[in-house]
């Protein structure tokens, strides 16, 4: 593992020798997606020039080395979270189809009318949207857990929803729109002592904190690639094998199958059952390399550097007149969202981007968090281990510019 | 003054900045000037669909010619709607309908056209035009 090294991680990232609008670019826009080392963008390009060939098919050489590089990387994720079995992994398109996979197939067979499911006040629209149209389907019940004014959610009224219906918890470790970081093992063991299955979204935990499935029992859990300096269009659906043996398959089509006839079907067995059509392999092999990149300089050093970077930008941009931070939990990580009394964040969006700074302004696709606070949506700054305190100031003397300009 | 006049003034006038941010303080200052939409059509069924943040647009036929009264909450926004009203308010519905906005690329603000910017500069063209019309039909 080498050490970190802040110029030389940031030498690695092509992207953030560019400028933007005739400045450096400042990109804090890590929470939609992270940008990719050289690493990564060397392994996609040396993909389609040595390997190409479809996965799990061919008896051909190219076929067998991509299906290898393809299996390699699921083995990679299996170390990565710490899961039990390599065929737990199911390698999908990404954090929202992993959370259909388990609204369709776990669903459709054990959630039935009247049940219910909890889900939490601070979700992303891919952790309710899914539940909702399987409650328009079957006539189950989303329950949800509140939060309170900081944007921590109330534990107490999470073990109050629990009822002889809960058929399944849903809820996120890091709010996308918040920062906050939930109580993952707590809320599990929670649920697991009326019996119920928990499925973590972890989008926006994965490239900030390790995480080890086993330890904190988590029965799915669902990341991107994206979001973890690897390629687009790759996510991981992990599930605990019983569970995952239990659900019917997802989509039909080739690779899920074992036999075919027109009279019947058999599936194929794990992971493949879930994996129909032929992926997107180049993506797939190269989540490797993404996990490869974050290991090499390791996780905790990461979170140590993204915790005390988050630290001095909430500091640094606390000293400006007005500005009101969304989502003030104790336990963050690397997101400020935050709102300038009488200022639109569209506004400052706007400002900061000819300045070269990238931040995300809106409702971040948690809408129901926004009305919550009862806002029209803030400006949301979020970090990845390439960020510096230079870029904060950057950032902040670019915010204080916008305000002059606005207010 | 034609809908093509009206363009090629404001094409002269942003071209005495050649600064980004002279540009934006203009167009927040063209914001202020907008006719404000009345209270009482502040609401949906005047809001134009694909912006981040709202937009109002009332649009009235009197004597012939479309008169357009707007609102937003973002400043910005408000200012790209003032330029687009006073571009194509007080026109006939054929004249609106059939503008060619050559002035939005002129002045440097073609970004904004693009269909996924959130202020919907795209939608306010579209809806302006789409009442033109209506109103057209009812005449």
């Amino acid at each position: 593992m080498r050490t970190f090294d802040i110029e030389q991680i940031r030498a690695d990232f092509p992207i953030l020798g560019r400028e933007v609008n005739g400045k450096p670019l400042v990109y804090f826009d890590n929470g939609a997606t992270t940008q990719k080392p050289k690493q990564v963008i060397d392994a996609i390009t040396r993909y389609y020039a040595d390997m190409n060939s479809n996965v799990h098919r061919g008896v051909h050489y190219l076929s067998q080395i991509s299906t290898d590089a393809f299996e390699v990387t699921r083995r990679k994720v299996q170390a990565f979270i710490h899961a039990k079995h390599e065929h737990e992994i199911i390698i999908t398109k990404g954090t929202t189809e992993a959370i259909n996979i388990v609204a369709s197939c776990y669903g459709r067979a054990f959630i039935n009318a009247e049940d219910e499911i909890i889900i939490s006040a601070m979700e992303h629209h891919s952790n309710i949207v899914p539940w909702q149209m399987l409650c328009d389907e079957k006539g189950c019940k989303l329950r949800v857990i509140p939060m309170n004014d900081r944007g921590e959610l109330d534990i107490e009224a999470y073990k109050s929803l629990f009822s002889e219906r809960t058929k399944l918890v849903s809820f996120t470790y890091v709010s996308n729109a918040l920062g906050t970081v939930n109580p993952v093992k707590e809320m599990i063991d929670i649920a697991h002592e009326h019996s119920v299955p928990v499925l973590v979204d972890g989008a926006q935990a994965i490239q900030h904190v390790a995480i080890d499935v086993q330890a904190v029992d988590v029965d799915f859990f669902a990341f991107s690639g994206h979001k973890m300096y690897g390629p687009t269009g790759v996510g991981v659906l992990y599930g605990k094998e019983e569970l995952l043996n239990k659900m019917p398959p997802y989509q039909g089509g080739g690779d899920m199958i074992k036999d075919v006839t027109f009279e019947k079907t058999t599936y194929n067995e794990l992971p493949f059952k879930f994996e129909a059509g032929t992926p997107n392999i180049e993506a797939g092999i190269c989540l490797g390399d993404a996990i490869d990149y974050i290991e090499s300089i390791g996780l905790e050093a990461i979170k140590a550097y993204e915790d005390e970077l988050l630290a001095y930008a909430t500091s640094r941009l606390s000293e400006i007149d007005g500005i009101r931070f969304i989502g003030t939990a104790a336990h963050k990580s690397s997101v400020i969202s935050f709102v300038v009394d009488g200022v639109h964040p569209y506004d400052i969006g706007v400002i900061l981007d000819k300045l070269g700074v990238a931040v995300r302004t809106g409702h971040h696709c948690a809408q129901p968090v926004m009305n919550a606070f009862d806002i029209p949506g803030t400006v949301r700054v979020s970090l990845a281990m390439y960020n510096t305190k230079e870029e904060v100031d950057i950032l902040r003397e670019g915010l204080q510019r916008a305000l002059r300009m606005l207010v | 003054m034609t809908i093509n006049q009206i363009q090629d003034e404001l094409i002269e006038d942003f071209s005495f900045y050649q600064d980004w941010m002279e540009k934006y303080e203009y167009i927040i200052q063209l914001g202020k000037e907008v006719p404000l939409i009345k209270e009482e059509y502040k609401k949906d069924d005047y809001i134009i669909k694909g912006c981040q943040s709202k937009v109002w647009l009332y649009p009235e036929l009197r004597d012939g010619k479309v008169y357009f009264t707007a609102d937003s909450d973002a400043i910005i926004t408000k200012g790209l709607v003032s330029l687009m009203v006073k571009v194509l308010s007080g026109h006939t519905p054929q004249e609106i309908a059939q503008a060619d906005l050559y002035f939005i690329d002129e002045i440097g603000l073609k970004e904004h056209l693009s269909p996924t910017r959130a202020n919907g500069l795209l939608s306010m063209v579209k809806q302006m035009k789409l009442y033109a019309v209506a109103l057209q039909m009812r005449d």
